[in-house]
């Protein structure tokens, strides 16, 4: 079996258009969530975390005029150059796959004001990834994972797997979710979306901030090959289903005990050499009680944790992702962020959530997820290369 | 020859073009002029499980839920493993473009706004795999990939893995299609070797046999 590592990233936010800006922003505590009352995303004035479509237009032109893309495809491609621009291996090779997680990709060309503007074709997902093997010259179809708000972390699973087991070599792994009048109405229909930024595991949460972005990371087992930062290991991850709600999550727990019993075992470490814990942590009451129970249950408590959800809101499928290049920046800075939002502890179990940054060395960290259709995901990120 | 450490095929449901057939064999038909909806129906009243909850079901779910329910009603092989290691893994080709379709229509109109949550949560492809992991207790692994043609490929390349690695020791596995007045399904239980009693229907999953089941007839 190969060892996995991830050797270059690149994260787009409201933070910023790449991991150091996004990092940069997070040891200041700034918070991208804004009020916004754009008729054209909202009936009612909502926070969302978004980023600048001047700035992503401007970024984007170094690749290709913006004019020709789509808004979800500018954030695709975009943070998948970065993320390529700072490693050197043939990612036109047979042994390199490419693996995007989203949850609705170009979902805004359905809106009636685009209608005429783009082919009927260029509303699929499958439209996108196609796209883009053109784009970057891939050779093999790109594949998507699309499994709501666990997506990114199960995307970084199957590419490790697959790895792992010599089917490829390499992986460009891409995280990216834009923000819609279809997806806002959505949470408004659940009544999920909180009136402020949202406060994760806070006492006075009341539901969550909805965020966009696009996170990439390069997965490879060429032990040879490195980008500008200190690799990571990705040892072990594993999905799971709850079986018991579509929309909501099980009462117990118990599905995302298993996810995260199943990684352990894989990444063999166990609950006290866990030194950050990167909860999901949406700051709706059923997730983070939900939350709670399961990491109490697999013995969690101490470990220091936080959700990354109160600097950029929910960013969907490309979440996992981007949270996870946080995790990263979290071991290779040995920095611990605080949870935005977070004051006074309001779930029913005893967590250890960061209150404020802290520099400590930091070598596994334990990421989970959890989603709509009762899906959970987990996986560990190691300094131990 | 099977070995008891290969993967096999213990079920097939393909549907296609207002037919059904289990394990290779017509289960269902109706006139192909009727519309899918109504085809649905009368599939679902044969098989007959008496799960009111498909009703509300968007077609995709619909068209998945009913394969997995004629494959385990005919052979209920997922209960012979422990459910935190009965898998699901699914793909297709459009994602949840049709019931997108039908959630834009409630949001368009500022004058004709009522989106739903109960229509809303079926824009997530993974939904059809989370209502077939509740009505079976599959809590293993769940993944939904989308690719623009069916990669027998790349799902037996990454099933094989789940098994290879033990994640999981059955699955459930293959392609469900709906788009439009389209749809088009290849659903297999997979088991290794085939636990157990023998089981009549066995076949290898390699890419080859499901070309074979998936060709149109």
């Amino acid at each position: 079996m190969r060892r996995v590592f991830a050797v270059a990233d690149n994260v787009i936010t409201s933070l910023g258009f790449s991991t150091e800006a996004n990092i940069a922003a997070l040891r200041s505590g700034e918070c991208g969530i804004r009020l916004n009352n754009d008729p054209s995303l909202t009936i009612s004035p909502v926070p969302l975390s978004l980023v600048n479509s001047d700035n992503l237009d401007n970024a984007f032109s170094a690749l290709a005029e913006p004019k020709g893309f789509t808004r979800f495809e500018k954030l695709f491609f975009l943070s998948a150059s970065r993320a390529l621009g700072s490693v050197h291996f043939n990612w036109k090779g047979k042994d390199t796959i490419h693996i995007l997680a989203t949850t609705k990709g170009n979902i805004d060309l359905l809106e009636r004001k685009n209608m005429g503007k783009y082919s009927r074709e260029r509303q699929y997902i499958r439209d996108s990834s196609a796209r883009a093997k053109d784009f970057f010259g891939f050779y093999h179809m790109p594949v998507v994972v699309s499994n709501a708000c666990i997506s990114g972390v199960l995307a970084l699973n199957v590419a490790r797997l697959l790895i792992q087991h010599g089917k490829y070599r390499h992986a460009v792994v891409t995280g990216a979710d834009i923000l819609s009048g279809f997806v806002i109405a959505g949470f408004h229909s659940f009544q999920t979306l909180s009136p402020g930024p949202c406060k994760p595991f806070d006492e006075s949460r009341d539901g969550l901030t909805l965020g966009e972005g696009a996170s990439t990371v390069v997965l490879t087992s060429d032990p040879e090959l490195k980008g500008n930062k200190k690799r990571i290991a990705l040892p072990g991850g594993a999905s799971s289903n709850d079986a018991n709600h579509i929309s909501g999550p099980s009462r117990t727990g118990e599905g995302l005990v298993h996810a995260i019993t199943r990684t352990m075992n894989e990444g063999d470490i166990t609950a006290s050499e866990v030194d950050f814990l990167s909860a999901h942590g949406t700051a709706t009451a059923y997730n983070d009680e939900m939350e709670s129970k399961a990491f109490s249950e697999c013995r969690l408590e101490r470990v220091p944790a936080n959700s990354f959800k109160g600097y950029i809101g929910h960013t969907l499928g490309a979440s996992g992702i981007i949270e996870s290049v946080y995790s990263m920046e979290s071991i290779r800075q040995g920095m611990l962020f605080k949870t935005l939002g977070y004051e006074k502890h309001g779930v029913s179990k005893s967590l250890n959530v960061i209150r404020e940054n802290k520099h400590t060395e930091i070598h596994r960290v334990l990421k989970t997820a959890s989603g709509f259709g009762g899906c959970n995901a987990a996986m560990i990120l190691s300094d131990t290369c | 020859m099977v070995s008891k450490d290969d993967i096999t095929i213990t079920g097939s449901c393909r549907i296609t073009g207002n037919s059904a057939f289990l394990n290779g064999e017509p289960y269902f038909s109706s006139a192909e002029k009727e519309a899918f909806p109504v085809f649905m129906k009368a599939l679902y009243k044969k098989v007959g499980p008496g799960y009111p909850k498909f009703y509300k079901m968007d077609p995709l779910t619909k068209l998945g839920f009913i394969s997995a329910e004629l494959l385990l009603t005919d052979n209920a092989r997922t209960g012979l493993y422990p459910e935190q290691s009965r898998g699901i893994v699914l793909m297709n080709a459009s994602a949840s473009a049709d019931v997108d379709r039908s959630f834009q229509k409630t949001i368009e109109d500022k004058e004709d706004y009522y989106p739903s949550p109960g229509l809303f949560v079926y824009t997530l492809p993974n939904i059809m795999a989370g209502e077939i992991a509740i009505r079976h207790k599959l809590k293993g692994e769940n993944t939904v990939f989308i690719l623009p043609t069916f990669s027998m490929e790349f799902l037996t390349d990454y099933v094989d893995l789940l098994f290879e690695t033990q994640k999981v020791t059955c699955c459930l596995a293959g392609w469900v299609e709906v788009d439009d007045k389209d749809y088009d399904s290849l659903l297999l239980i997979l088991e290794k070797g085939g636990k157990k009693k023998e089981n009549a229907y066995k076949l290898p999953f390699t890419k080859d046999v499901l070309e074979n089941l998936y060709k149109p007839d």
